[in-house]
This record gives structure tokens, sequence and C-alpha cells, in this order.
């Protein structure tokens, strides 16, 4: 089938839209049309002038007003941290949730479980280099109590430096019935664990340890009276395994 | 998956896109926020969507399009049968600036959009289709009308003649 070389066919072949049967058709088509060739490497030109004017934008630092940023002046703003936050939470859980309900509308409900609000939260936060956390450890009494008197009850992030992970600092997040906390730790190698902590359901059971991968996040995550925990990193089960209970422990006391 | 999957990924794509279409970086910036807050109150509807990136384009196109309008701007008209490029008084302005922003600025906007979603941002022609809400066919037109004109313009053609519509 040669249909016969059309404009689109030649905007096709300069945006490198064509499939390879039509691209060889165009091509030999090409060699007997010269001055086309020449439009076309016009349109390519064009193109290239906007890379060049406006790509400086990618490496450009995203405005605080875009991200949720982690100074103090930041965090004070309430509503708005939520509404970003909210966003991120909402486009990340949308994204990762799209194939499953389509084929299930009922997989909505999925949204209230713990380790998928976690894992979503890791895959947003740990990638981040300027704003990891909004409080650091640094200035950790304050990260307690701030986050204490959000959640409704005293929290304290669990102490892992035996096993080489050090506390970086924290976070408050919006969850489906309230705030949510997450507090980010890094080892040398510069692997990162998120323990998300949100409060528990006023009738909800107590349950005891918990595995779940979600979306190549290692999860373990359980609930006390208080809270619920979920511990995220991407070390592989049995280092998180080893990782998570010993937060456990902690927290069990 | 990563999260360079997930939306904030798409921040720096769509303040480049949204810089050179409305060549001003604050606008540019408050386009950008506009599109993640309304991205934030529909983000259950873009599950349909194939892919993110289309819908977040389409989201800010609409904004931006509304916003044109809410100004009282002066809309661009895509139609064969207004055959001159309507122009804001104004853009008069836009002259002085350097060649390729002013002829960007000169381009009636929906073929700006199309030439830019294709040019700069690599969309194809579907999903370009798709964030603008129009058929590929129209798509496509806009693109060679988009490309023969920024030609004429970068050549030093002004437009032919001006004139300014009040909407």
């Amino acid at each position: 089938m040669n249909a016969p070389i059309s404009e689109d066919d030649l905007h096709a072949y300069a945006d490198g839209q064509l499939d390879a049967a039509r691209l060889m058709q165009v091509e030999t088509w090409l060699a007997g049309h010269p001055e086309r060739r020449a439009q076309i490497e016009e349109w390519r030109t064009q193109a290239a002038s906007l890379h060049r004017a406006y790509d400086r934008v990618l490496d450009e630092p995203i405005p605080a007003r875009l991200v949720p940023a982690a100074n103090a002046a930041r965090w004070l703003d309430a509503r708005k941290l939520a509404a970003v936050a909210w966003l991120l939470f909402g486009a990340a859980i949308g994204f990762f949730l799209r194939g499953e309900t389509a084929r299930d509308p009922g997989a909505a409900v999925a949204l209230n479980s713990l380790p998928r609000q976690a894992a979503v939260a890791h895959a947003v936060f740990v990638p981040e280099v300027r704003h990891p956390v909004e409080v650091g450890a640094d200035q950790e009494a304050h990260l307690v109590a701030w986050l204490s008197k959000r959640l409704g009850a005293p929290l304290k992030p669990p102490r892992l430096e035996e096993t080489g992970y050090r506390l970086v600092g924290g976070r408050l997040l919006p969850g489906d019935s309230g705030e949510v906390a997450q507090f980010m730790y890094e080892n040398a190698e510069r692997n990162r664990l998120t323990l998300y902590v949100r409060p528990a359901a006023p009738k909800g059971a107590e349950t005891s340890f918990r595995y779940a991968r979600e979306h190549n996040v290692d999860v373990f995550y359980w609930t006390d009276s208080r809270f619920g925990y979920a511990l995220s990193g991407n070390t592989g089960r049995e280092d998180m395994l080893r990782l998570a209970t010993l937060v456990y422990r902690q927290h069990d006391k | 998956m990563s999260s360079r999957d997930t939306i904030v990924a798409e921040i720096p794509r769509l303040r480049r896109y949204a810089r050179a279409l409305t060549g001003s970086a604050d606008a540019a910036d408050d386009l950008v926020q506009e599109t993640l807050q309304r991205a934030l109150e529909k983000w259950r509807l873009w599950q349909r969507e194939r892919d993110l990136r289309p819908w977040l384009f389409s989201i800010m196109h609409n904004i931006h399009v509304d916003g044109r309008r809410r100004d009282h701007r002066i809309d661009f008209c895509d139609d064969d049968d207004l055959p001159v490029p309507v122009q804001r008084a104004s853009q008069a302005d836009a002259l002085e600036l350097r060649d390729l922003e002013r002829a960007l600025a000169l381009l009636p906007l929906d073929q700006r959009e199309v030439l830019l979603l294709v040019g700069l941002e690599e969309l194809s022609y579907a999903e370009v289709a798709r964030a603008l809400k129009i058929p590929q066919g129209t798509v496509m037109s806009r693109l060679s009308r988009a490309r023969a004109r920024l030609k004429a313009l970068l050549a030093g053609e002004t437009a032919p003649q001006l004139k300014v519509v009040s909407t």
C-alpha cells in the first residue's frame, strides 16, 4: 500500500512520528523532492530554536509556591501546604490506581489502606533533594512537639542509629481522615526510609505486624491503640523486616 | 514505580510550556499554579486518561483560555473564514522583543499551542488532540499554518494587517 505522501506525512516525518513502514516510503519520496526536504529541515530548526530558548526553564529551581517547601514560612501557611500536599497525593494515588480502578470501580476503597498511602508518600518525598522534610532533625524537639500536637497524641521518631540510619526530619501530611506524620531516615549509602504515622481509627482494632509490597516499595505496617504505622523502604524485604522490627519494638514498649 | 512518574516531575515541563505560551515568567507560574490546583480538584477524573501529561496540558489550556476571556483579551481565531489574525493593540510592543519570543507572541494562540506542544513538548499528535480537545486533523492544519507563519515572522514579516476586535 503506497498512499500518496501528504503534507501531514512530512510533518510527522519532521517530528519523528511516522511508523517504520511509512518512514521508508517518505524517505524514498523525499529523495526526489529536495525542496520539501529543505522545508522539513526548517521545521526541525524551528523546534530546535524553541528548545534553545526555553529548555533553560527546566533547570530553574521550582518556585516554592509550586511545591511543598521545607521552610518554616511554608508550613505555617497550613492551608496552602495542605492544598499542595493533597495535590501531590491525589495525583500520585490517582496515578498508581488508574489501572486498578479501571478494572474495579470499587477499588477506590483501597485508598484507605495504610500501606498504599505510606508507599505513595514514600515515593513522593524520598527523591526530594532540596526539600525531603519540612522540619529537620536539627530541630527534633520542635518536630516532636509539633507533630504530637497535630496528631493529638505523643509521638516520637524511633531511634535507628544502630542500623546506620539517622533521622533526616519529618513533615505533616493530610491523610484521608486527618493529619499524618512522615519521618524520614537516611543511611551512609543514601538509602532512605520513611515512617508514616496516622492516628488510629476510633474503633479500629490493633493489628499485628503485616507486610505489603506497593509499587516497588516494601512496607511493614501495624497499628496500636493510638496510631497506625507504616515503614517504607527500597532495600528489600529482609532488610526492611529487620528495620521494621526495631521500630515496632520501640513503639510497643 | 518511581515518583518521577508523578505530577511533581511534570512541574518543570509545565513551567517550560507556560513560559513559551505566555512569554512571561510570572504569568507562566501563575498559570502552572492554577493548573496544579485545578488538577487537585479534578484528579479523580484523570484515571480515565491514558497519560498524565496530556491531561495536565489540557487543564492548563482550559485555564489559559478562560483567563484570556475573563480578562477580556481578544482571542485569536483559527477559522479559515477569518483570514486576518486578530491582535491586541498592545502587542505592537512585542515587536521589540527578540526574534523568537516576538514571533511566538504574534502567532495566533491556537497555532502557538499546537506548535509548542509538538515542537517543544514533543507530544504525539494524538496527545495534542486530546489535550486541546480538537480532532487530529485540526492539529495537523494548525501545525502546518503555525510553521509557515513562524517562518514568515522570523524572516521579518509582520502581520499583514492588524485589527482589534472586541469580544
